[in-house]
């Protein structure tokens, strides 16, 4: 029967793909620069001498066909946004979320996550605020203030304010104190020693609530009327206090006299934000409803001084309530419970028009959250508080393009790991052979041995960690699962002996003298000889493992990296950096290869460049040593080095199927870029063997679908 | 918004609804009324002032008489007299310190009694050596005796020795105007003013350190004036004076508690406060008094011919915040204690609580815009921005650098100074129609500035103020028309232009505004669009209108078209199956009549065309509603046949649009249909003539309920059918699947 209905739907497939192909042949003319009623015959046998050597280079033959195992059941649910604190001086932004997670986005750097202090249950950020020096605080319902290491990547310190759970925080605008609003209704005010901080006075609860209670801190009272709770305050420099409650109001003071000067009705719901630009002539407001309200201090009339405070541009990026916002010099920034962060550039204070104005919306982490043990076909999926194995199925079925598998054996869930104790997991990893699992928390490192007895499964820990193996960064595997590398926060690289059940400490890879970067990113050659390490600013350096020693350092480069990988046989390391770069460095001979100094010279075609998602994983064809095979968030791709690369004026994403026409016309159009954007928004995509892949894909409604409801809008006829 | 204040003398019911209403704006405007004061003449009353309770005053009259009256109970609790041939001339106070009142009769004889003492002969009596100008008390330091002659005495060092000599202060010809103690850092300070020769002295005497300074009062070039009234409130280093011109105006004074040179003879400047609060030239007396540091209440007549009336002003926003017509005329004189202001109204002291809210800019404006109001009583006084920027002590847009200003006591002389947009206002002002029209074409052929919209408002109002200097026969149509077509203007840059249009029935200027401003009042659309259905057919005949969104609507409709259209109208629901309506079969009677009453446009093209610019117009329902209800009921007859008759165009085809440029939506046709309804239902539904229009409507909502019912029944399905698709799309949570790469 499904054979008769294939039979039946054949003839109108026909058709479309004629259809298709004969607008896709009128448009390889147009950008060939020939007109369309010229004899096709002609111009390909014209073009046919042109590369006469690249017949062979297998363009005829595609990227090939793979079996994909679509895999939609990583229940990942990011946390919601709480704070954010944008840092002009360096360009980057301060994230906070409800599991305590704290991420640094670099604005500079294309809006790359690129560091991240992983989050703790009892650790709830309520503020979060930048001071002097591009030093970083947050403090929250535990009552503690914590400052954190940007270089190390640690909490360099936890100070209890003694006033219960702490609301609110602030610095002054030279950023050399911090006031921070208690629980107890008292504001307490601490000088920034350069080493830590140091409590200096007590401001105690008023008792009326004055207009100067509003000024220094951020916290939640009710002023005017019962119900009415004040969300957020802003003090601007002329002495006009901005408040924003929960009667949906965005009100202005004099704080002078305590007036009203002006009241704006935004929402029915609750104003819950707000920020003010530097310059102090704009700020932003998120509501509950998931709106974010820009307003502007704008000339009354064009000749006239006199300013006032306008609302301007509405927007609407969120489902849910805004919790934060921040104003950068050329961007709102909102975040909230719906777990995106927007950034939303002015267009009035962008200077170049290009594709930093547009809208991003960040839903996903920049790192990877799922490894996966190719030998066993088994993944690992990484949550705040406990790891899944899962076991992918398999199918005995063949099929052509688009074609779903019936599938012989479903997909297991092999074991749910519980992390014990408050700290969410930092890193997690599964040996290629599936026989070990290894994570860590912010204080303790884990290694766990599989053993596997047909169905049954058996976990051991491994007990006595070495006690310089306290926290990770991040841990890998050798291809042959008898190494194990760690990345530790201290800077340096510890390297493993894995045997039977347990390990043996073999090296570790001490920092360069004065440098206390961490490394976040590891890779490791097939061959197992070559290590890669990667910070967040400084180059990529690469360790000898047989000798133990540093071998070269790849240059620095301005965009920090994303993904590392080496290639099997060459043992050349492929870099995507976080302005979509790729470079391929050739670690034997210390120098980057023919192909990247290539692609180096004609440049990445431009719609490469305006991805906004960075690449997150690099992986290689085991049998195709000229594919390197990387994903980001929407798309991924085969680069074919073989192949030449795309100009700007070629198609670089060109999904339609092949056209039965000669070699020629295929030729002309096969760039090294081979894209897809089947499987998206993607998390993990790597291969399993060289015919089968894995893409983990995370669709947004499964995310929505357990977020809370959001507020109810009236819609006509509801 | 605030009620008008009450009146006087009106029942004491009916002043506590005005309380409560007043409440709600935070002024309490009570009128209390006491017991007619005797010998209360034109002189008026001697004095009011505080008793050593609250709630308590002791008020002199200018004759023989105080009054100790008792304010909340309105009750006299007590009246003293002097003999018959005494007069009392200085009014009588209380010495907080003892609880003692004390008043001068005869210029010279001091008396000194309880409110036990029944009689004042027989009180204590003191004959003084010279002549009293006023006794001063105020709560904290004992009362202080000021002589005509400018000496102060402490009330106990005079008692102590009545017949000192009393030295002369003042020059000969000198006479003392106006006075008021202050505490100035627990210290008293009097202040003095007195006048010679038409110039004016201010001295100030400060206890602490017994220094007297004298300032010469500098006038600034309105040199002749006189001051009528002075009232002065005190900060930490300033008295700020303020006096009340004979120009109306008022004007503010800062002289310094502490002197720089006390020897020397110093000047100090006033400053423009508030312009023109009272007229100019009345010949009734004004007064002037602080109420706090941000209010003035000020007494007098605001129009040369209109009665006299109390205003609060707010100096800080330049607004009045409220103000009570007082019809019985007063005497010029006006006390302010503990939130009270006592005048003499007529023959009565009128009492009237007035309660200073901290100012903001919110209840000033909000006081303004009441004021605007069309059906109330409109206060002439507006302080012109301009020529308040003008004149005197330029810019006075923020406290702060009006403070800063007054603090460098200079006088800074604004000199305007001409750009050159500015040229062609000043054509405007005088050159003939023909001229403004050449110079206007010239400037709007210039590139524009980025303020070009700002200016080209100012040439607008130029244009409007001379057409209302010039009425009738000055009217710069054209200009006004090539004004508007800049696409630039808003009603609110040039908020005059159309109450003119509206004038003189220009209904093309109009329409050219409906169709350019974005941001005309809903009451202003609504006088249009009475105007359109008004104004008569032969006098649109004549006018120019813009007929684009009009397509030619009359006899291009066929008989068989009708057909057609009738069942477009049922909106696809057979009416047959419709079992409970009596108006239908009514309906079915006549069909006839019915075709024939829509085939037809019920308005000529011109009107048409009008209405069309009305229906385009941006508006706010709640703000419309009310103003619809004033348009008589044969023109929202006529009105909903017109918009009826644009549904029945509208239904003839699948797109429902009609055809033109800009054509009314279907949307806005629907929309003012219901707001025409909701409006004026009760009136539409008695007139006979409207009743075939009300039923075709009824039917047609019908039929659009069964519809949309029936829709929601197929929605239902639909449903179902999108979730089954779903499922179809999402494949699960896991699935292998063939992929091949080209």
């Amino acid at each position: 029967m499904a054979a008769a209905e294939r039979g039946a739907a054949r003839p109108t497939g026909d058709n479309r793909t004629s259809r298709r192909r004969r607008r896709r042949r009128e448009h390889c003319l147009r950008t060939s620069g020939l007109e369309p009623g010229a004899l096709p015959g002609q111009s390909m046998r014209a073009r046919a001498h042109v590369w006469p050597g690249r017949r062979e280079a297998g363009a005829a033959r595609g990227m090939g066909e793979f079996k994909v195992h679509r895999v939609r059941f990583f229940n990942y649910v990011p946390s919601g946004i709480r704070c954010v604190a944008y840092n002009n001086q360096s360009n980057r932004l301060a994230v906070s979320r409800t599991d305590g997670t704290v991420e640094i986005y670099n604005l500079s750097a294309n809006y790359f996550q690129e560091k991240f202090f992983p989050g703790h249950e009892s650790r709830a950020t309520e503020a979060l605020c930048w001071a002097a020096g591009q030093r970083l605080f947050s403090a929250g319902l535990n009552g503690e203030i914590i400052e954190y290491d940007l270089q190390a990547l640690n909490i360099k310190y936890a100070v209890d304010a003694f006033g219960g759970p702490i609301w609110s925080m602030t610095t002054n605008p030279s950023g050399s104190q911090l006031l921070v609003g208690c629980e107890d209704g008292s504001v307490k005010l601490f000088q920034i020693t350069p080493d830590k901080i140091q409590f200096e006075r007590n401001f105690d609860r008023q008792k009326r609530s004055t207009i100067h209670k509003m000024i220094v801190d951020r916290q939640y009272m009710g002023v005017s009327k019962r119900k009415c709770i004040v969300w957020a305050v802003a003090f601007l420099s002329d002495g006009t206090v901005i408040s924003a409650d929960s009667a949906g109001k965005v009100q202005f003071w004099d704080s002078a006299t305590g007036t009203l000067v002006k009241s704006h009705l935004i929402t029915n719901a609750d104003v819950q934000s707000i920020a003010v630009a530097d310059q102090e002539d704009s700020f932003v407001v998120g509501t509950a409803e998931g709106t974010v309200f820009h307003f502007q201090l704008v000339p009354v009339t064009s000749n006239s001084n006199e300013k006032q405070w306008v609302r301007t541009k509405p927007f609407q990026h969120h489902t849910h309530d805004v919790r934060a916002v921040a104003h950068s010099p050329t961007a709102l920034i909102s975040g909230g419970t719906d777990t995106h962060l927007v950034i939303r550039p002015l267009m009035e204070k962008v200077e170049v028009k290009n594709y930093d104005a547009a809208l991003r919306k960040i839903t996903f982490p920049h790192r990877r959250l799922i490894s996966c043990s190719k030998k066993r076909q088994l993944l690992l999926f990484q949550f705040a508080h406990h790891l899944e194995l899962w076991r992918l199925g398999s199918t005995v079925a063949t099929g052509k393009n688009g074609d779903t598998l019936p599938l012989s054996k479903n997909a297991d869930h092999l074991l749910h790991l519980k992390t014990k104790g408050p700290e969410n997991i930092i890193c997690s990893s599964i040996s290629p052979c599936g026989s070990w699992i290894a994570y860590s928390t912010a204080s303790r490192f884990f290694l766990c041995r599989l053993n596997y007895e047909h169905d049954n499964i058996s976990l051991k820990r491994v007990s006595k960690m070495p006690a310089f193996l306290r926290s990770a960064l991040q841990i890998l595997f050798s291809e042959d699962s008898t190494k194990l590398f760690v990345a530790s926060n201290q800077g340096s690289l510890h390297v493993m002996q894995l045997v039977e059940g347990s390990f043996k400490h073999l090296h570790a890879f001490q920092p360069l003298s004065g440098t206390v970067e961490a490394m976040c990113l590891l890779a490791v050659s097939p061959d197992g000889n070559w290590l890669a390490a990667s910070g967040t600013s400084a180059g990529v350096h690469v360790y000898n493992v047989k000798q133990l020693k540093l071998h070269c350092t790849v240059p620095a480069y301005n965009f920090p990296v994303t993904a590392l990988a080496i290639a099997p046989s060459t043992n050349n390391l492929v870099i995507a950096h976080s302005d979509q770069q790729v470079f391929e460095y050739s670690i034997p001979d210390k120098q980057y290869t023919e192909w990247s100094r290539a692609v180096q010279k004609q440049g990445f075609h431009h719609l490469w460049l305006q991805r906004d998602t960075p690449i997150t994983h690099i992986s290689f064809h085991p049998k195709r040593p000229m594919h390197i095979l990387l994903h980001d968030a929407y798309m991924f791709c085969i680069i074919d080095k073989s192949l030449p690369l795309p100009s700007d004026k070629t198609l670089l994403y060109n999904p339609l199927p092949p056209m039965n026409e000669s070699d020629v016309v295929r030729r002309r159009t096969a760039h090294a870029f081979k894209i897809s954007k089947i499987y998206k928004p993607l998390l993990f995509l790597d291969l399993l063997d060289e015919r089968t892949l894995v893409a983990v894909e995370r669709p947004l409604d499964d995310i929505i679908a357990q977020l809370p409801p959001p507020i109810k809008k009236k819609k006509f006829g509801t | 918004m605030a009620e008008p204040v009450p009146e006087t003398g009106e029942t004491l019911e009916e002043d506590r609804r005005g309380e409560e209403h007043e409440s709600s704006l935070g002024l309490r405007t009570v009128p209390e009324q006491t017991s007619p004061v005797l010998g209360a003449g034109p002189d008026g009353l001697l004095g009011v002032e505080h008793s050593d309770k609250t709630d308590q005053f002791l008020v002199t009259d200018s004759g023989r008489t105080v009054i100790l009256y008792k304010l909340s109970d309105q009750k006299t609790l007590g009246s003293w007299s002097v003999k018959q041939g005494q007069i009392i001339t200085c009014p009588a106070v209380c010495n907080f310190q003892t609880g003692e009142y004390i008043v001068v009769h005869d210029n010279k004889v001091l008396r000194i009694w309880n409110s036990e003492d029944v009689n004042l002969d027989k009180v204590f009596k003191a004959t003084l050596s010279a002549e009293v100008c006023r006794i001063h008390s105020i709560q904290g330091t004992e009362p202080l005796v000021l002589f005509k002659e400018g000496a102060v005495r402490g009330l106990e060092a005079l008692l102590a020795e009545p017949q000192q000599k009393i030295e002369t202060v003042i020059s000969d010809e000198e006479v003392i105007k106006w006075t008021k103690l202050f505490i100035v850092f627990r210290h008293p300070v009097l202040i003095f003013i007195t006048e010679k020769h038409g110039n004016y002295f201010a001295y100030v005497q400060t206890f602490h350190s017994r220094v007297l300074s004298k300032y010469t009062l500098l006038l600034g070039h309105e040199e002749k004036t006189l001051i009528q009234s002075f009232t002065a409130s005190v900060d930490r280093k300033f008295i700020s004076l303020m006096s009340l011109s004979s120009d109306g105006s008022v004007y503010e004074t800062l002289i310094p508690i502490r002197p720089t040179d006390p020897e020397k003879n110093q000047r100090v400047v006033r400053s423009l406060l508030l312009k023109a609060v009272v007229s100019g030239n009345a010949r009734n007396a004004v007064a002037l008094t602080v109420l706090d540091q941000d209010h003035v209440a000020v007494l007098g007549s605001p129009l040369p011919a209109s009665k006299e009336s109390l205003s609060i002003w707010n100096i800080k926003f330049q607004t009045l915040q409220t103000s009570k017509e007082l019809p019985q005329g007063t005497s010029g004189q006006l006390w302010y204690y503990g939130e009270n202001l006592f005048m003499l109204h007529g023959k009565f002291l009128t009492v009237i609580p007035y309660k200073c809210e901290v100012s903001s800019l919110a209840g000033a404006l909000g006081k303004l815009k009441h004021s605007q109001d069309p059906g109330t009583h409109v206060e002439p006084h507006f302080v012109n921005w301009e020529a308040s920027q003008g004149c005197g002590l330029g810019c006075q847009n923020s406290e702060q650098s009006r403070r800063l200003l007054r603090r460098r006591k200079i006088e800074v002389n604004l000199q305007p100074e001409v750009p050159p947009s500015k040229q062609l206002l000043l054509t405007i002002k005088k050159d003939s129609e023909k001229h403004i029209e050449v110079e206007l074409r010239k400037f709007l052929a210039m590139t524009q500035t980025p303020d070009f919209h700002a200016i080209t408002g100012d040439i607008v109002t130029g244009l409007l103020e001379r057409c209302k200097a010039e009425e009738p026969s000055f009217y710069p149509r054209n200009c006004l028309i090539q004004l508007i077509q800049t696409h630039v203007l808003s009603y609110s840059l040039c908020p005059g232009l159309m109450e003119v249009a509206l004038q003189k029935t220009d209904v093309h200027l109009l329409q050219l505004c409906l169709q350019q401003f974005p941001d005309i009042p809903e009451s202003v659309t609504c006088t249009c669009l009475k105007l359109f259905l008004s104004i008569g057919d032969d006098c649109l005949q004549e006018t120019d209108v813009n007929m684009e969104s009009v397509f030619d609507y009359s006899g291009t409709v066929q008989d068989e078209k009708m057909e057609e259209q009738t069942k477009i109208l049922q909106n696809g629901f057979n009416p047959k199956e419709d079992n409970c309506s009596n108006c239908d079969q009514e309906l079915k009677e006549k069909p006839q009549d019915t075709t024939k009453e829509t085939t037809s446009c019920p308005v000529i093209p011109k009107r048409a065309a009008l209405l069309n610019a009305i229906l385009h117009s941006a508006y706010s329902e709640t703000f419309l509603l009310p103003h619809l209800k004033d348009i008589p009921a044969q023109h929202i007859t006529l009105f909903l046949q017109y918009l009826y008759f644009l549904y029945l165009k509208c239904s003839e085809n699948a797109t429902m649009t009609l055809p033109g440029i800009r054509p009314p939506t279907l949307n806005q046709i629907m929309d003012w249909i219901c707001l025409l309804l909701d409006a004026n239902f009760t009136v539409v539904v008695m007139i006979p003539e409207a009743k075939r229009l009300l039923i075709n409507l009824y039917k047609f909502v019908k039929s659009q309920i069964s519809v949309y019912s029936e829709l929601n029944k197929i929605e239902v399905s639909f449903r179902e059918l999108q979730k089954l698709n779903q499922e179809k799309n999402n494949r699960g949570l896991y699935s292998i699947e063939v992929l091949e790469l080209f």
